[in-house]
């Protein structure tokens, strides 16, 4: 089969792409856009480090294939900032040091932000669960935990 | 490959009914997209049904609730209706991967995997759900429980497409419940799972009971002996006992890394009895 075309929004941008029928998400994103914040660990939906937004709900990018983008809109890594301005998540994450080698940190980030995005003031089991997709093998995720409960607390306005 | 994405459920029949090799529905995609890029599956067509509007909602009715097979387990978990009254289906499907395997996985995938262990198919024929299907001979319902052939193989025919799960109409002081039984506490296989389905007469006492076990046999089974078992009861330990060992007795596991067929076994009894003081409970809650 021939490529296809695919018509998306990414990070609020129209983009169109090529895509063969077999090709991820997380391939076209990688190796044609060129927008590799977003990580592959597995390539099997385990590890989270490919987590971008599709529609609103944080996904596996590698567990979609590109085809299926069309239409939709997705934000990955490179959409969480805003004109140069780190989002709270993502400062809290560097003042909290809640990264090492960094591999996981995009898929973190976009799986956090989703997180805050639906409940602004979640338990630490609360945390700990929507983010038990997302693995970590530096950290030991305290420091993650932490960044997210003081993200969720200055977007909350009490900081 | 070839990848459609069709727009009804009638020309996603036809494409997959008229593909010489290998023909595969696309949902969520998260057993099929791991298959082929493993290498394990490669099919010649692939369809997703995400685009055909009567497949992507969740209904209810006088005859129930009808969930279409596009849906996503994160969008049973936010249906409050759906949560209450059935709790056990809904927290069997939540337990299926993180969240972001939530936003994609279907229970129709789930079922159609055919995974011995697959976590909402007990808590489904507990239920005594049903599936709508379409294929090139025309529809037809039939018991979830009917679906599995044996470890990912199914009883579904070429071009056949499973289009909603029914779950049907609830008596009052009814409720559900599964459990599984892993040795950490998220994001694994079940080693054994139970779904329990209560329904109380007036006097508080089971007017019906339907008991399903996963992972410790080919396909999740129901279990009518430990059903019956509970009948007129009031769940005392002599019907649990009953029950239990019917649980037991309906067991056939295989030797794995997650656990001998002994240990499995034994494990069932207890995940089963477990379930089912949660349902009960449940239904008592709902009764008040
Ligand atoms: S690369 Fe997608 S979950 Fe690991
Ligand atoms: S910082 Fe290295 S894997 Fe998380």
């Amino acid at each position: 089969m021939a490529k296809i075309h695919v018509t998306t929004t990414l990070n609020g941008v129209e983009t169109e792409f090529l895509a063969r029928p077999e090709q991820t998400l997380l391939a076209v994103l990688r190796d044609e856009l060129h927008l590799t914040g977003t990580k592959e660990g597995c390539g099997s939906g385990d590890c989270g480090a490919c987590s971008v937004e599709v529609d609103g709900r944080v996904t596996c990018s590698c567990l979609m294939l590109a085809a299926e983008a069309e239409g939709r809109s997705i934000t990955t890594i490179e959409g969480v900032a805003q004109g140069g301005e780190l989002h709270p998540v993502q400062r809290h994450f560097l003042e909290e040091a809640a990264l090492q080698c960094g591999f996981c940190t995009p898929g973190f980030i976009v799986a956090a932000k989703n997180l805050l995005e639906r409940n602004s003031n979640p338990t630490e089991e609360q945390i700990r669960f929507w983010l038990a997709g997302n693995l970590c093998r530096c950290t030991g995720y305290d420091k993650i935990v932490r960044a997210v409960q003081a993200a969720a607390a200055e977007m909350r306005g009490e900081s | 490959m070839n990848f459609a994405s069709p727009r009804t459920i009638d020309e996603a029949v036809r494409l997959l009914a008229g593909v010489s090799g290998a023909g595969h529905v696309l949902a969520g995609g998260t057993d099929l997209v791991v298959q082929m890029t493993a290498g394990l599956r490669s099919p010649e067509l692939v369809v997703d049904i995400k685009h055909i509007p009567e497949l992507t909602g969740i209904r209810e009715d006088a005859d129930g609730f009808h969930l279409g097979a596009a849906v996503c387990g994160a969008a049973l978990s936010e249906h409050a209706a759906l949560k209450a009254t059935w709790p056990g289906v809904v927290e069997a499907v939540d337990l299926i991967g993180s969240m972001q395997v939530q936003s994609r996985a279907t229970p129709v995938g789930n079922l159609c995997n055919a995974s011995p262990a697959a976590d909402s198919l007990p808590a489904l024929i507990a239920a005594g759900a049903e599936v709508s299907i379409i294929g090139p001979e025309g529809p037809r319902r039939v018991p979830v429980a009917e679906i599995p052939a044996g470890p990912g193989r199914t009883t579904l025919r070429k071009g056949e497409v499973i289009t909603t799960i029914h779950l049907p109409p609830r008596p009052p002081r009814a409720a559900d419940a599964y459990l599984r039984f892993i040795p950490r506490t998220e994001m694994d296989i079940a080693v054994v799972g139970s779904g329990v389905n209560l329904a109380l007469g007036p006097d508080g006492r089971i007017a019906a009971a339907r008991v399903a076990l996963g992972a410790v046999a080919p396909t999740a089974r129901l279990v009518p002996e430990a059903g019956a078992a509970l009948v007129g009861t009031a769940l005392d330990d002599t019907a649990l006992d009953a029950a239990t060992a019917a649980v037991r007795a309906a067991c056939q596991p295989i030797d794995d890394k997650r656990g001998t067929a002994e240990y499995r076994t034994r494990v069932a009894g207890v995940i089963f009895r477990r379930a089912a003081a949660a349902a009960l409970a449940r239904a008592r809650a709902r009764s008040l």
